[in-house]
């Protein structure tokens, strides 16, 4: 219609880095986050407030292990296991460790071949997450049905203050879920990335709206948040 | 809108190797902080150790796995100034717990 830009026009200028760029990002019209979709700010803010969740979690715990008049148990010992005869104090939850660094390891590669548009390898190694996902939920399936069997409650267990069992209830029963959903996500985000959805910009059942290979970065952001809210649970709750 | 995703696919292209590298650094933080227990350390050694394990690898996970290193300031300070508030509500919590165990003990007697 009109007369074609020039070339310089169509540049946009550029960006101002450093704390000048955090307050010019910040003062400007429309848009805070300028390089950053809505899609995966909206996920960066959910995580913020999950942030606050299990802060709370973890902030209730500590007041009640710190108030308590009565011996808190001590975890090594819960929960410790009878391997080939041999007592290894904490075992279980060193290997939920590791199978959800690996878990996280292998998502970060997934987004990675994502971007690259290997639609193939990034499916394989999103399945591959959700099973060490399950792995993690499975085992502390195990762990629960084990404590329970012993007579922890949430109302009280045999080796010492009350409390221990609605903390860890609740705190390990909250992570749980969160990996849950998370392996239900990567499913449903795998299974289109598998069929070739954000090739082939097939709009989705819901939204109807094109997808694009972001989303599998989208998807790993929750799923490292659900590894980095273990890597404090493990800190605070098993190790302390 | 595509043009912000467009820019996310060229923004995030880092090489393999480097998550190789992390996955490895969190595999041996782990094992550390996994050592801290099974060596039986005791006191501050055991706290002040489970905390600087604690904090490298969330530091790693969030830097390195979840990008934030590349962001640019505006989100990474909106993101991870706020979690700060949180210290203070456990230093109010800290004042607070000693008070409900002071109490406990004062006038319920120790132990139940």
């Amino acid at each position: 219609m009109s007369a074609p830009l020039k070339p310089s026009a169509l540049e946009p200028l550029p960006r101002s880095s450093g704390l000048a760029g955090f307050a010019s990002d910040w003062a400007s019209d429309q848009r805070a986050f300028k390089n950053v979709s809505w899609g995966k700010a909206m996920m960066w803010i959910f995580l913020l407030s999950d942030t606050f969740v299990f802060g709370c979690f973890l902030i209730a715990y500590m007041s009640a292990r710190m108030s308590t008049t009565v011996p808190w148990p001590n975890p090594s010992e819960v929960f410790a296991l009878e391997i080939g005869g041999v007592h290894v104090p904490l075992i279980l939850i060193a290997i939920m460790t590791f199978v959800l660094i690996s878990s996280s390891g292998t998502m970060a590669m997934a987004v990675n071949y994502g971007y690259r548009r290997d639609r193939r390898k990034t499916a394989a190694l999103m399945l591959l997450t959700a099973l060490f996902g399950a792995t993690f939920v499975g085992m502390q399936a195990f762990e629960w049905s084990k404590l329970i069997a012993e007579g922890v409650r949430p109302w009280g267990n045999p080796w010492g203050a009350a409390q221990f069992g609605s903390t860890f209830f609740m705190i390990t029963g909250f992570h749980g879920t969160h990996v849950t959903f998370g392996v239900i996500f990567l499913l449903i985000i795998a299974r289109k990335v598998w069929r070739g959805d954000f090739d082939t910009e097939r709009r989705g059942f819901f939204t109807s709206r094109k997808g694009h290979y972001e989303i599998v970065e989208i998807t790993g952001l929750y799923w490292h948040f659900v590894d980095l809210v273990w890597v404090f649970i493990f800190a605070f709750f098993y190790l302390w | 809108m595509a043009t912000v995703e467009a820019h996310a696919e060229q923004q995030q292209h880092h090489p393999i190797k480097l998550y190789l590298l992390v996955w490895g650094l969190l595999f041996v933080l782990s094992a550390f902080s996994y050592m801290v227990d099974y060596l039986g350390l005791e006191g501050y050694l055991r706290w002040s150790l489970i905390l600087i394990f604690m904090m490298l690898k969330a530091g790693l996970i969030v830097a390195v796995f979840m990008h934030m290193a590349w962001e640019r300031l505006a989100l990474t300070y909106a993101i991870l100034l706020p979690p700060l508030l949180v210290l203070v509500f456990v230093a109010l919590m800290v004042s607070e717990s000693n008070y409900v165990l002071f109490t406990r003990l004062a006038f319920f007697g120790a132990g139940q």
